[in-house]
């Protein structure tokens, strides 16, 4: 494929990101409410309330971290005010955002409550949103794009037709030194031994099977059933979807024909390098998109069948359908049809093509479905019971 | 028209790609070599849905994308509807 052009926010680091934004963002659950007044006084801002950050420890507490300052520092970001409720986790968020060089500031709630606290912080957001809006679009390249992948709602259309047409926009773009990343680690149940195939090397595919097989573990120790109904879900079974192994292998169509993935990364960990990563992530959209902002990716391809409205407050999520009846039914969420594929009247590769022009577009700044229907859903992905 | 797909050549089952209804004869198309396909559905099979193309037994496998999807839980004629009430997933049982 040839590298095509679009115009988008080089940032202080030199990333390449697509929106624009200026977010307000709580280290904890007691600082929504402060990060929402702040994001009501000053326009143009928006909060990103979410549920924790209070005595998380260990693993569970960097996984909190790396995703709290991956937020902020995601390209599509142009400035963030950062407010907790005591200094010193605000202070590690804050620093952590102002690695990128892009500005940010830091306000806690303690000893100052939360009026005073607004009122400073929304002085700050004023000046960064003020700062951000004169900021220009500026010709850069597709291949600079970070690229996340992951489906839902899916049903068997989904890997006839929207999974393989995803899975040909990462055969090009890879090709081309683009940066993609998928997940969803027990939704590859059944299909394992293909992406194990995948792997670029022998180290990569062992990291890739401890990761599988470590989310098995988690599973037969939870489990009250064989998960029927929750993976697949109700949704999927509707579509004819029938077994976890059945919906693995259409999922894994999103992976491309020829492209082998370079490595594994933990949730929210940000890819070393160009090529296909593969991060250890749920299969929940609301919890797993998150992860991959979080890492850096600045637009996601969504492929649905039964169609699901899910957004996210930093990277839009383009969705495509190849279900005749959803393309329909549900034609205000999807941003691409496929289903010409089902009848042999549109090819894969002209599939693929169809959607690098919706990317194009995007990036150069048209709103996705789900960001004109105001979809922001950020659930933070949480190991274990806080202390 | 195209009533259902086939996505591998070992494949056991075709996806319904619009609604079929009882005893119609349907055409198919196997996406691994492009050549046509043709069975007669002996019940309803809804757009998505997978219809059998060979009769199973109790404990058989059924084949799609060439990989293993799962056993059979109740007994399948070709043409029929495969779906939850006589295929079963084979992990996390």
């Amino acid at each position: 494929m040839k590298d095509r052009k679009i115009f988008a926010y080089r940032r202080e680091n030199g990333r390449v990101g697509i929106r624009n934004h200026v977010v307000i963002l709580p280290v904890d659950d007691i600082s929504n409410a402060a990060c929402e007044a702040v994001a009501n006084n000053i326009k143009g801002t928006f909060a990103i309330p979410h549920a924790y950050g209070r005595l998380q420890f260990g693993e569970d507490l960097e996984l909190f971290f790396r995703t709290m300052i991956g937020t902020g520092s995601n390209p599509n970001v142009a400035a963030v005010v950062v407010i907790g409720i005591e200094d010193g986790w605000t202070k590690r968020i804050v620093d952590g955002i102002a690695k990128t060089g892009k500005p940010v500031a830091g306000f806690s709630i303690e000893g100052k409550g939360d009026i005073r606290t607004v009122a400073e912080a929304s002085v700050k957001a004023k000046e960064f949103v003020q700062w951000a809006t004169e900021l220009q679009r500026t010709e850069c390249k597709f291949s600079e794009l970070y690229i996340s992948v992951k489906c839902g709602e899916s049903d068997t259309t989904t890997g006839l037709s929207s999974c393989p047409t995803v899975g040909n926009v990462i055969d090009k773009h890879c090709a081309t030194g683009g940066v993609a990343s998928f997940g969803e680690t027990t939704e590859l149940t059944g299909a394992e031994h293909i992406v194990a195939s995948k792997a670029a090397n022998e180290e990569v595919r062992k990291q890739f099977m401890a990761a599988f097989d470590d989310y098995q573990q988690l599973v037969f120790d939870q489990k009250t059933d064989d998960l029927s109904e929750s993976q697949p879900t109700k949704g999927n079974i509707a579509g004819g979807l029938s077994t976890i192994e059945e919906k693995a292998l259409g999922n894994v169509e999103k992976l491309g024909k020829h492209t082998k993935f370079v490595g594994c990364l933990k949730p929210a960990e940000a890819p070393g390098g160009p090529g296909l990563w593969f991060m250890d992530t749920s299969s929940a959209a609301a919890e797993a998109v998150p992860l991959w902002a979080a890492s850096g990716a600045v637009v996601h391809l969504f492929p649905t069948g039964q169609g699901n409205p899910i957004g996210n407050p930093i990277e839009p999520v383009i969705k495509i359908s190849g279900n005749p009846k959803t393309v329909t039914a549900m034609k205000d969420h999807i941003d691409l049809d496929v289903s010409p594929i089902l009848q042999g009247e549109m090819t894969l590769d002209q599939a693929g093509d169809a959607l690098i022009d919706v990317i194009v577009r995007t990036s150069n700044g048209r709103l996705t479905a789900a960001e004109a229907l105001g979809h922001v859903e950020f659930s933070m992905t949480k190991l274990y019971r806080s202390a | 028209m195209i009533h259902f797909l086939v996505h591998d050549s070992a494949d056991t089952v075709g996806v319904a790609v619009v609604d079929i209804a009882a005893g119609t004869q349907c055409t198919g198309r196997d996406l691994s070599t492009n050549n046509p396909l043709a069975t007669k559905t002996t019940e309803n099979i809804p757009l998505g849905h997978k219809l059998a193309l060979r009769d199973f037994s109790v404990g058989d496998t059924v084949i799609k994308y060439g990989n293993e999807i799962g056993k059979v839980v109740q007994p399948i004629l070709v043409g029929q509807l495969v779906h939850v009430h006589n295929l079963k997933t084979k992990r996390w049982a």
